[in-house]
Formats: structure tokens, sequence, C-alpha cells
């Protein structure tokens, strides 16, 4: 035989061997020194090696999910119990097909009900006028980026967290100290108010969300009392307490979102659906409902039933990983601000994106996003070191601000809508709130040029 | 997405479950809920301090007098 063939030969071999199942090509096998898995970001392949649940040979391993609990099947045990799941007469490809149509089917109901656009039906509404706001305080103290922030319910206190591990509770009026801890980890990315102002949770690249209570003793070392609650395998991005201190619902770089009770620290629901990291979440507002809104680098935002973990909407049209979501004040809508420049409204109940705020002017990405009271205005932190202020009904642009000197990080709202304040890696918070007219009226509020 | 077949099918048939589930839920249609979000806006619109503006002896936020605030 000569050369080429016996090349030809093993080329045929090695062929044929790749195509058998429980086999994989040598360019995506990772094995790994240790057997025990590691989990991998859900948005690679997770490829480890080690024995199969199911039938227990040693092999490279699956990391798939039933019914919300974490397995290890080998590829051949996943596609054993895939066929059995399989209807009659159900393929890949016949799947693949209803796919597609289904995929289709949707955007022709939803593109049946567009008749009109948001701001068409808001054309009769009065402008607002000439929209002036000024920075009423300025919070300094965290040594570095500034992440994420939260609003207390006595509508006075802030908590924010920082990329030097600080987890700071302001009192926004006097721009005092009221507690500090250092974390563990840097970049504590996500942190929230306890309902009862009695706690804050916060998290981020420990891939834990720790809840900590506060205590009105200023000597009282506060990371002794700290409690972890959730446990992701990736940095957590975002948290929120539901609507008591006991339970709180996290979104990680994982790809899931969890509920967890804060006591016990058990997982109460998981949520799949996201295909990459998932970046924000946010609650429905109204007092009994149970649904919350994500987004993530999947692009897509996910309404979720938190009772029973399924996604029951999701919204693709952003080009870009959406960075903030947020409900609007009726729970019938909600806001989201991503990478590609624009923040977008969906509505619930018409099931479609109903508006698009950008400009073209607006090239950098919106970080964060927040509605005042009425819903009428959206204010949008953005990494060009500005906010915008959005005419929510019309589409346009109200106000800029600038002030930051470097990209806006979060943005909320108080609870009573008097003030919103940023956090920027500028390592700064400020309020602004608006510049007081003395009369109510609100027509009467259009200043002339002052 | 993945390339390997086995992963796929699981993913594929959660895909048509889930597509399922979308394509069956009512919806209404855009200019009624247009009309909808624009009244809960004009409705709520004289409560809402960032919009209208408060008059400034109730702003917690002006800047401080020379009397302490507490």
């Amino acid at each position: 035989m000569s050369v080429s063939d016996w090349l030809l030969f093993l080329l045929v071999r090695s062929l044929s061997l790749a195509s058998l199942p429980g086999s994989i090509p040598f360019s995506s096998l990772q094995v790994q020194p240790q057997p025990d898995a590691k989990m991998c970001d859900q948005t690679f392949l997770a490829i480890t090696f080690g024995p199969c649940d199911s039938c227990g040979l040693n092999k490279p391993l699956m990391n798939i999910y039933l019914k919300n609990e974490p397995i290890n099947y080998c590829s051949l045990c996943v596609e054993l119990m895939a066929c059995q799941g399989l209807a009659t007469g159900e393929t890949i490809h016949t799947l693949k097909a209803e796919s597609e149509s289904l995929k289709t089917k949707l955007e022709e109901e939803r593109a049946k009900l567009h008749d009109v656009e948001l701001h068409q039906v808001a054309e009769k509404v009065e402008a607002l006028g000439q929209f002036v706001m000024k920075t009423r305080r300025t919070l300094k103290g965290h040594g570095n980026k500034v992440l994420c922030m939260d609003w207390c319910r006595d509508k006075r206190r802030i908590v924010s967290s920082s990329q030097d591990g600080k987890v700071i509770v302001w009192d926004a009026y006097t721009t005092n100290k009221e507690h500090a801890v250092t974390m563990p980890c840097t970049w504590v990315m996500a942190c929230a108010y306890a309902p009862s102002g009695c706690a804050v949770a916060c998290g981020g690249l420990d891939n834990k969300c720790s809840v900590y209570p506060l205590s009105l003793d200023k000597n009282e070392n506060l990371s002794a009392k700290k409690k972890s609650v959730a446990m992701h395998t990736n940095y957590l991005s975002s948290c929120s307490f539901t609507n008591s201190d006991m339970q709180i619902l996290t979104s990680s770089g994982d790809g899931t979102c969890a509920l967890w009770d804060v006591e016990s620290g058990q997982l109460l629901q998981s949520f799949h659906g996201h295909s990459a990291d998932v970046l924000s979440l946010n609650l429905a507002p109204s007092e009994t409902g149970n649904t919350f809104v994500s987004g993530g680098c999947d692009k897509k935002a996910n309404v979720w039933d938190m009772r029973s973990g399924q996604n029951v909407q999701s919204f693709e049209t952003h080009e870009s990983d959406i960075n903030s979501v947020k409900y609007y004040p009726s729970g019938d809508a909600f806001a989201t601000g991503s990478d590609d420049a624009t923040c977008r409204l969906y509505d619930l109940r018409a099931d479609r994106e109903v508006a698009i705020y950008s400009k073209e002017s607006i090239i950098f990405g919106a970080s964060s996003v927040d509605f005042s009271l009425s819903g009428r205005l959206l204010f949008a932190g953005y990494n060009d070191y500005t906010i915008n202020v959005w005419d929510v009904l019309k589409g346009t642009r109200v106000a800029i601000l600038f002030g930051h000197e470097n990209r806006v990080s979060t943005v909320r709202v108080s609870p009573d809508g008097t003030a919103f304040c940023s956090g920027s890696w500028d390592n700064t918070l400020r309020s602004h709130s608006q510049v007081g007219c003395s009369s109510g009226k609100w027509w009467r509020w259009r200043l002339n040029g002052s | 997405m993945s390339n390997n077949s086995a992963g796929g099918l699981v993913s594929l048939q959660k895909n048509v479950k889930q597509l399922r589930f979308e394509a069956g839920i009512r919806r209404i249609k855009v200019s009624q809920a247009a009309a909808d979000l624009k009244t809960f806006c004009l409705q709520n619109a004289h409560k809402d301090p960032l919009l209208m503006g408060v008059p400034s002896s109730d702003n917690p936020f002006r800047p401080p007098k020379s009397c302490a605030l507490f």
C-alpha cells in the first residue's frame, strides 16, 4: 500500500469512528484532570468527563436539567432519553420544520394586531415643556466604580455596591453613610434593599447572593451576621426581594434566574430559558402579581410566572445584549435598555414591541432604565456618561443630563417619585430632581428659557 | 447552538414546546394597548413629582437652608 493510500485509510477510519454514538471529535473534547464535573457557562456547550448518572460508564458528559435538577448524562443516554420522549413520527427534521413554522406563525399573529404606533395614539397628548433637572446631592465615598444601587421604601435611604467590594448604605438627604460592608469579592454587581428596610442583599463575582441584616448599632460588624442565600455557577448579575423579606429573586451569568427562601437558603424555583448570561430582572409592580421579566445577552427579554417557572412570553427585537429591564408602573408593559444604543417598550397584552427610543446621535449602549411614577418619563443611563430622559408616549427625548465623568451604570427613581439617583463608574452617586414650580398645575410648568 | 445531535434534540423539543405555548396566548390590538398606556399616564400625571415638579418648600432635596433640617 502506498503512503497516500495509508493516509486515506487512516482518514476514513477516524471519520467512521467519529460517527459512532458516544464518541466525540477530538476538537471538542476537554478532559478534566479531576473526575468531578465542573459546570461551565451555559453559553458554551458544557462537556465534562466522568461517570454518567444513567449508565455509570466514564464518558464525556452533558450537563442538562430534568425537572429543574441538574444531572449529568453521557450523550448516548441523552439520545435514548430524548427518543423516548418523541411522539411517533417526530424526528429532528420534523421538529425543526415545526419550530420554523411556529416562529413564522407567531410573527404573523403579532403583525396582525399591529394596527397603529404608540406615538400616533399619543399625538393629541400635550407635549412636555422644556425640562430642567438639577443634581441635588452627590454621594462620594466609594473607592471604585459604582455598579448598582437601590432605594429603601422609606424613600430616603440608598444602598449602593461597587467594584471595590464595598456595599454602603447612605442617607440620601444628608449624604451620610450609615453602614458599610466589605464583601469578600470584588465587582459587587447586584444589591437590593429589603422591603422592611432591615436588611440588604448583595452579590457579584462570588456567585452568591448574601443577605446582611442592618443593625442600629453602628459598631456592630455586619459581616458577622451575613447569610448566604443564593448559589449560582456564575456571577450574580441582579437580585431583588419579592414583596417580603423572606424571598429573593436572582439572575446570573450562568443563564438562569432563581427564587430562594432567605431563611433556609433553599431554592424554591428556577427559571431556564435564556441561552446566555441574564443581566437584569424586575418584578411586576402589583401586590398580587407573580411575574417578573428578565433580559440577557441572548438579546431576549423573557416574562416568567414565578410559581410555575414557566416562560410565558418572550421578546427578541433588540440587536445586542439587554442590560436592563423595568416594568411600566401599571404592569402592562416593560422597557429595556440595550447595548445597541436603543431603549424599547414592549406591551405584554399586545405581545409586541410598541416603541423604540433612539436617536442617530446616540451610539453608546444604555446600561440602566427606570420609569417615573406616572410612566410618562423614561430615564436611561448610557455609557457615554449621560442620562437621557424620554417621553414614553411620544417617543421623543425631553432632556439630557450631564455631570457624571464616566459611564452611568445604574439609574433608579425613588419610591415616592420625587427624585432619581444615578450611579456611575466615576465612583459617585448623584440624586436629581425637577426644578420645582410654585403652582401644581402641570400645563403651566413650561419654563421659557430659564 | 450545539452541534452535538443529542443535545440538539432535547433543546429542539423544548423550543417547539415553548413556541407552541407562546403561539396560543391571547393578544389584543396595539391601538387598545397603546390607548390604555396613554390613559394610565394621563391619569397619574398630576401625582408625578418628576413630571410636574414639587414646590420648593416640599422638596426634600432642595439646597439646605441655614436652619438645620432636623
